[in-house]
């Protein structure tokens, strides 16, 4: 690709999705729009793992596939590696998805139950007719190899694998074409404790061998904490907070993210607390207010909440009072 | 039934096996699992999947159907009743009275035909013999001790129509609705979204101090049992681990299959790290491994660990382990 070296792998910008939902009878039939995704914008730094955090409901699994363009979006524009893909055709897209993959939570229903292990890793190769059967075998037998897998699965099917292999062979198929981005929603949501810390680790492991850059989806956020540098929340289809992970961990500001690390359990059980819960109207009726002298990069004042800076690559949803 | 007295546990498992015979060769769930709950205490029990936690409190519900399912035991009782022995009517008394249970999922709890005030108010004529009137009143009373704040609302709901946070207060509902000794909640936040899954553990545990009712909470996530029992029960391959109040789980994790899930736990720390991670896999329980379940991934298994299964053994302390590396 012909992009500059300074874009970042991905970038979000003014990205938004409206659905129609239809109402009443076939009589008196209505739409109501239904705002999923409002204008978000978010930037995948390269070889960055950037977390995407919020509820069901919250949008995060629409941006991401948009960012993919698995689900086209109602506004806005996504920029690969800095080439705007937004309002390509499948032809003209097809190179960008190879540079573009993804890994979801249920591998189970993504692996095609009919082939081998070696087919389904070595199918995007043949997809985009990169090498002859002889080198696709060998790659997707490394590939296995590569994500902790014996050659001899190569022969295996879908069906034999426990949880946590099917993922691996997920990861492999996603990662055999050698993208700078890999999209990965929740694929550690459905796996157990002891799996879930070997995938992660992969995760890392391959981020790092490969300069890869991953947007991780998840509600997860003892699992994000482990894994991401950044992280933005979510929140009603919209962008709360995003800052450094650690930043959101230590130094949350937005109440939807304070809100959401409270509801973490504590593993310590002399720490035990009654809490106090507010529902999601109220958290979002509350809201935040920063007076405009407390920001880090001057925004205008104004009665409708927007992202401002409050530090360094820390932006947080607030009204800005002067 | 006879008033239990007050030495007699109102949960009691010993040496419990389940088998389900398959085409494909006997899947071992539980392999000679035994525990008991005193009445008003928590107990957690904790394993991943094919562990047997949920099979082992489907058994003492007599909630296996069997066949298919093999079920042999020394002791399975509530309320001090051997249950293996009651009769269905005897069982059915037992279940709503004695023991109540919640699920994961809400939604197939629910017959998506009825409203929630049809399916409470049945639950109540059929285990307390309320009429139509006294048991709509009851279900909307069991609704707002549930915290349900438009509770003559969701009694004309379908299922479909509420939110799983909502369902699974609903379901807790028509589980107190017959004042259980016990209640087992199987995973009953595992569906919900984080800050729903924080509401609901408060509710049970508030309802629990409350009610003065015991409470099994079957969970693989170390963070629920943190927040609300007494007392753990490890589980792995089938089998009890460790066995131990749940400041010891946490803090003096003596079993090095808890160790390691402990230590397995992201986000424990601050910053981006590896993690430690098991190696391997569960076992498989169509042909799980000779010895202790866990030697296959176990970093300090031996020779004696693949041969001989250890026996649980317990403590001066009460805290019992199955390992030939812990002495009690």
């Amino acid at each position: 690709m012909s992009a500059p070296a300074a874009a970042p792998a991905l970038e979000l910008r003014g990205i938004a999705k409206t659905y129609m939902l239809r109402e009443g009878g076939t009589l008196r039939r209505r739409h109501r729009p239904l705002q999923a995704v409002r204008p978000t914008d978010l930037v995948l730094e390269r070889n960055g793992i950037l977390g995407l955090v919020g509820e069901s409901g919250s949008g995060k699994t629409t941006t991401g596939m948009m960012a993919l363009r698995l689900v086209n979006p109602s506004g806005g524009r996504i920029l690969l590696e800095g080439d705007d893909i937004t309002d390509l055709g499948v032809t003209a897209l097809k190179p960008y998805r190879r540079r573009m993959q993804v890994v979801f939570q249920d591998s189970y229903s993504a692996l095609d139950p009919m082939f081998t292990l070696q087919q389904i890793v070595a199918e995007p190769l043949v997809i985009h007719g990169i090498g002859d059967a002889r080198s696709r075998a060998a790659r997707a037998l490394e590939w296995l190899e590569r994500v902790g897998l014996h050659r001899s699965y190569g022969s295996r099917y879908p069906h034999e694998l426990s949880g946590g292999q099917r993922q691996r062979v997920a990861i492999a198929r996603a990662l055999i074409l050698e993208p700078a981005v890999l999209v990965a929603d929740e694929p550690t949501s459905a796996l157990d404790v002891s799996v879930k810390a070997q995938i992660i680790n992969l995760l890392q492991d391959l981020q790092a061998d490969m300069d890869l850059s991953i947007l991780f989806i998840s509600h997860d956020l003892s699992v994000v904490r482990s894994l991401c540098d950044r992280v933005a929340v979510m929140f009603n289809g919209r962008i709360v907070e995003e800052a450094e992970a650690e930043t959101i961990f230590t130094g949350a500001r937005h109440p939807y993210t304070r809100a959401l690390l409270d509801a973490i359990p504590v593993l310590d059980p002399r720490r035990r607390r009654t809490r106090i819960f507010r529902d999601r109207d109220a958290i979002e009726a509350e809201g935040l207010t920063l007076a405009a002298g407390a920001l880090s990069e001057p925004a205008e004042p104004s009665d409708e909440p927007a992202l401002v800076a409050v530090a360094p690559r820390h932006r947080v949803e607030a009204v800005v009072t002067p | 039934m006879t008033a239990p007295s007050a030495a007699e546990p109102l949960v009691e498992i010993r040496d419990l096996h389940v088998a389900f015979p398959q085409f494909e060769g006997t899947v071992h769930a539980v392999r000679g699992v035994s525990l008991h709950l005193a009445p008003g205490e928590s107990l957690g029990i904790v394993g991943e999947s094919g562990s047997g936690k949920s099979v082992s409190c489907m058994a003492v519900m007599r909630l296996l159907r069997s066949p298919p399912a093999q079920i042999s035991a020394d002791r399975l009782a509530l309320e001090g009743i051997d249950v293996m022995a009651a009769g269905k009517d005897d069982l059915t008394r037992l279940r709503g009275r004695a023991a109540a249970m919640i699920f994961q999922d809400p939604m197939t709890a629910f017959d998506p035909v009825f409203t929630i005030g049809q399916q409470i108010a049945e639950t109540l004529r059929l285990h307390r013999e309320m009429g139509r009137r006294a048991a709509r009143d009851e279900a909307l009373n069991l609704l707002r001790r549930v915290e349900i704040r438009n509770p003559e609302a969701v009694l004309e709901s379908y299922p479909h129509q509420l939110s799983g946070g909502m369902l699974q207060r609903a379901m807790i509902a028509m589980a107190l609705s017959c004042h259980p000794r016990v209640l087992f909640a199987d995973e009953p936040t595992t569906a919900l979204d984080v800050t729903v899954q924080a509401q609901i553990l408060q509710l049970i545990k508030d309802l629990q101090a409350e009610l003065g009712m015991g409470l099994i909470m079957v969970t693989h996530d170390m963070g629920v049992v943190a927040e609300t029992v007494d007392r753990v029960v490890v589980m792995y391959g089938g089998q009890v681990m460790e066995q131990a109040g749940v400041i010891d789980i946490f803090e003096r994790p003596a079993h090095p299959y808890t160790r390691a899930l402990l230590a397995s736990i992201p986000g424990q720390e601050g910053g981006r790290r590896r993690l430690t991670e098991i190696p391997g896999g569960s076992p498989d329980p169509s042909d799980p491994p000779g010895g202790c379940p866990f030697h296959p991934r176990c970093p300090e298994a031996d020779a004696r660990c693949a041969a001989e299964a250890p026996p649980l053994l317990t403590g001066a302390d009460g805290r019992q382990t199955a390992c030939w590396r812990v002495t009690p």
